[in-house]
C-alpha cells in the first residue's frame, strides 16, 4: 500500500522479517519512551530541587533515580474511586484519550539516521534499509497536530466527567488554552513546511541537513512562537492555569486517583519529550550533526538528537522553576493578540520570499518591502487593539459608575 | 485488505451516527460524533487522500467537535434530557418526513445518475502519489477554485467580525430588560453619576 510510502522498508516486498523489524521498532520506541518518562519525572524533580536549594528524592536507588518507580508503585495500589457523580463510561475513557495520542505522536519522529551529505537518513537492519522512526506517513507532522487535538478531548472530558465543580473549570481553562495555542503551534509550522516543501518529518530533517538547520527562514520567529505555544499546548508552567492550585484544587484531574491519576501524570510527561522530539525535528535539524568518529557512525546522530532533546527538556524544567504563572487574561492576550499575527506576518514575508525567488526578483526588495508592510499592518491591529481597550475601560467606567450610585 | 478496512470503517460509522442520535446525553452524541469523523478519516486514508484525512482529524474533531462540547458543558445542558416534550408542535412528524426524503434524494441520486454521482466511473482512480496530496489540492484550491476560495474566506471573515459585533458589550444598554426598567433609568443613573 501507498499509505506508508517513504519508508524504504516498506516499498519491497512485506514478508515476515520485514513485520519482525516493525513490531521491533514499535516495541523499542514504547520501552524508550516508558523509560524515558521515568527518567524525565526524576529528571525534573532533582533540576528543581537544586533550583530551590533543596535535595529533592534521594532514597529509592542511586541518586534517587527509582523515586518515579517507586511512586508509580504506590499509585498503582491505592485505591480507584469512582465519583458517585461521575459519568462512569467517559471517566474511565479520558485518561486513555490522553495518553494514547501522547504515545502515538513519537511514532513519527526519526531519532537517528545520518542525513547529511545527501544520504537519506536510512539504517541498515538486518539486510533492510529502513528510517529509525515507527511510521513516516506522508502527512507527517499534521498527524502530531491531529493527535494532539485529540488530547484536547482526554482533559475536557477528564473535567466535565468527574461531575465537580474544580475540575470543570479546569478543564474548560485547559480546552480553552489548547485550542487557542494550536493556531500559534500550527502557523509557526507552516513556515517549516514553507521552507522544506513537505510534510514528512524525515523530509523536513533532510531538508535541514545543510550546515544552518534553515535557522535564518525558521530559525528567530517561527521557533520561539512554537517554544511558546508548545509550553503552553503542554499545560506546562508558566501556563499551567489549567492545575492552578490556589484556585482550582488540581484542575481537570482532581477526583482522580491511583492508576488513572498515574495514566494523566504519565501522559503529561510524555507529551513534553514528544514536543522536545518534535521541535528538534522542526527547527534543530533532528539527528543532524557531525560524525565525529567515522567507525561508529551511526551513534552520531543518536547521541545528537538525544543531547538536543535533553537541552530542551532542561528548558521546560527551568523554566518551571522561574517563571510564575500568567493570568488568564494575560494568556489569552498573548496567544491570540501576539503570537498568532506574528506568526502569520512571518509566514507571509517567508512566503513572499520563496515567490520572488521563483518570479526572480531582488531579495533585497522583496525583504524590505515585507517588513515594512509588515510593520504597517502590525500598526495598525495594535491601533486597533488600544481603541478596543479604550472602549473596554470607558464601558467598565460607566458600569461602575451606575454600580456605585446604587449604594 | 481494502474491503476489510472498509467494511471495518463503515461500521465504526455508522455505529458512530446511530450513537450520535439515539444518546441522550448530549456529550455523548458529541463524542459519537468524533467516532463517525474517525472512520471517514479512515476511509479517506484507504482512498490515499491522506491530508484531507488528517485535515479531517484537525479541524472537525480537534476544532469544531470540541467546541460543540464546550459548549454544552459551559451552558450547562450537559444532562440527558427529558424526551417526552415536543418544544415545537409537530415537529417529529416533520423531521421524518424530511429525513426519509433526503434519504430519498441521495437514493435516487446514486441509482439515476449517469456515471455515478461523481460524473466519474471510477472514483478510485489514484490522483497522484499519495505524498503530493497536498500540493495537488492547493493547486487545484487556488488555480481552478480560486473565486469559491476567496468567497469562503469572506464569509468567515464576515462570521468573525459578526461574534465580535455581538460579544462586544454594548456602552448603552440597547433594549431596556424589564429588571432594570424596574429599578432605575440607566441613562439617567449616569448622568447623575457624572455630576
Amino acid at each position: 500500500m501507498m499509505i506508508i510510502a517513504a519508508d524504504p522498508l516498506l516499498s519491497s516486498e512485506i514478508g515476515f522479517s520485514v513485520i519482525a523489524i516493525m513490531l521491533l521498532k514499535v516495541v523499542i520506541a514504547f520501552a524508550l519512551l516508558m523509560v524515558s518518562v521515568m527518567l524525565v519525572i526524576w529528571f525534573e524533580r532533582k533540576i528543581v530541587a537544586d533550583m530551590h536549594n533543596r535535595v529533592g528524592p534521594s532514597l529509592a536507588g542511586p541518586w534517587g533515580i527509582l523515586q518515579t518507580l517507586a511512586d508509580g508503585i504506590k499509585l498503582f495500589f491505592k485505591e480507584d474511586l469512582l465519583p458517585e457523580r461521575a459519568d462512569r463510561i467517559v471517566f474511565r475513557l479520558a485518561p486513555y484519550l490522553s495518553l494514547v495520542p501522547a504515545f502515538l505522536s513519537f511514532a513519527i519522529v526519526p531519532i537517528g539516521g545520518d542525513f547529511t551529505n545527501g544520504g537519506d537518513g536510512t539504517v541498515s537492519i538486518f539486510g533492510h534499509r529502513t528510517l529509525l522512526q515507527v511510521a513516516d506517513p506522508p502527512v507527517g507532522i499534521l498527524l502530531f497536530l491531529a493527535l494532539s487535538s485529540i488530547a484536547v478531548y482526554g482533559v475536557m472530558l477528564a473535567g466535565w466527567s468527574s461531575g465537580s465543580k474544580y475540575p470543570l473549570l479546569g478543564s474548560v481553562r485547559a480546552s480553552a488554552q489548547m485550542i487557542s495555542y494550536e493556531a500559534a503551534l500550527g502557523l509557526s509550522m507552516a513556515t517549516v513546511f514553507l521552507s522544506s516543501g513537505t510534510l514528512s518529518t524525515s523530509g523536513i530533517v533532510a531538508g535541514q541537513a545543510t550546515w544552518n538547520w534553515n535557522l535564518v527562514a525558521t530559525g528567530v520567529i517561527p521557533f520561539v512562537i512554537f517554544v511558546i505555544a508548545g509550553t503552553a499546548e503542554l499545560n506546562r508552567p508558566p501556563f499551567d492555569l489549567v492545575e492552578a492550585e490556589q484556585e482550582l484544587v488540581g484542575g481537570f484531574h482532581t477526583e482522580y486517583s491511583s492508576i488513572r491519576f498515574a495514566l494523566f501524570f504519565l501522559a503529561e510527561f510524555m507529551n513534553m519529550i514528544t514536543m522536545s522530539a518534535i521541535a528538534v525535528t522542526l527547527f534543530l535539524g533532528g539527528p543532524n550533526g557531525p560524525i565525529l568518529i567515522k567507525q561508529i557512525s551511526w551513534v552520531w546522530p543518536i547521541l545528537w538528537f538525544f543531547l538536543k532533546v535533553m537541552a530542551f527538556l532542561f528548558t521546560f524544567v527551568w523554566l518551571r522553576a522561574t517563571l510564575p504563572r500568567l493570568r488568564y487574561d494575560q494568556l489569552m492576550d498573548l496567544g491570540w493578540k501576539l503570537l498568532i499575527p506574528a506568526s502569520l506576518g512571518w509566514f507571509l514575508l517567508i512566503a513572499a520570499l520563496n515567490i520572488g525567488e521563483d518570479r526572480g526578483w531582488s531579495t533585497f526588495l522583496v525583504v524590505p518591502i515585507g517588513l515594512l508592510v509588515l510593520s504597517f499592518v502590525a500598526l495598525l491591529l495594535n491601533g486597533a487593539i488600544k481603541k478596543a481597550k479604550d472602549s473596554n475601560l470607558n464601558a467598565a467606567d460607566l458600569s461602575e459608575i451606575s454600580e456605585g450610585s446604587d449604594q | 485488505m481494502e474491503t476489510t478496512v472498509f467494511l471495518t470503517s463503515a461500521v465504526v460509522i455508522l455505529s458512530g451516527s446511530l450513537g450520535v442520535i439515539f444518546s441522550k446525553n448530549p456529550v455523548h452524541s458529541a463524542l459519537f460524533m468524533v467516532q463517525t469523523l474517525f472512520g471517514a478519516a479512515v476511509l479517506f486514508v484507504l482512498l490515499e487522500a491522506t491530508f484531507l484525512a488528517a485535515i479531517q482529524v484537525i479541524v472537525y474533531a480537534g476544532a469544531i467537535v470540541i467546541l460543540f462540547v464546550f459548549v454544552i458543558t459551559l451552558l450547562g445542558v450537559d444532562r440527558a434530557e427529558d424526551l417526552r416534550v415536543e418544544p415545537i408542535s409537530g415537529q417529529r412528524p416533520l423531521a421524518v418526513v424530511l429525513g426519509a426524503s433526503i434519504f430519498g434524494i441521495i437514493l435516487t441520486v446514486l441509482i439515476v445518475a449517469v456515471g455515478g454521482p461523481t460524473g466519474v466511473q471510477e472514483a478510485n482512480t489514484p490522483i497522484g502519489d499519495a505524498g503530493n496530496n497536498t500540493r495537488l489540492l492547493g493547486e487545484t484550491l487556488f488555480s481552478k477554485q480560486v473565486f469559491s476560495v476567496e468567497l469562503t474566506a469572506l464569509l468567515l471573515t464576515v462570521a468573525v467580525i459578526g461574534a465580535v459585533v455581538l460579544s462586544t458589550r454594548p456602552q448603552k444598554p440597547l433594549i431596556k430588560t424589564s429588571e432594570e426598567s424596574q429599578n432605575h433609568n440607566f441613562e439617567e443613573e449616569i448622568e447623575e453619576g457624572k455630576e
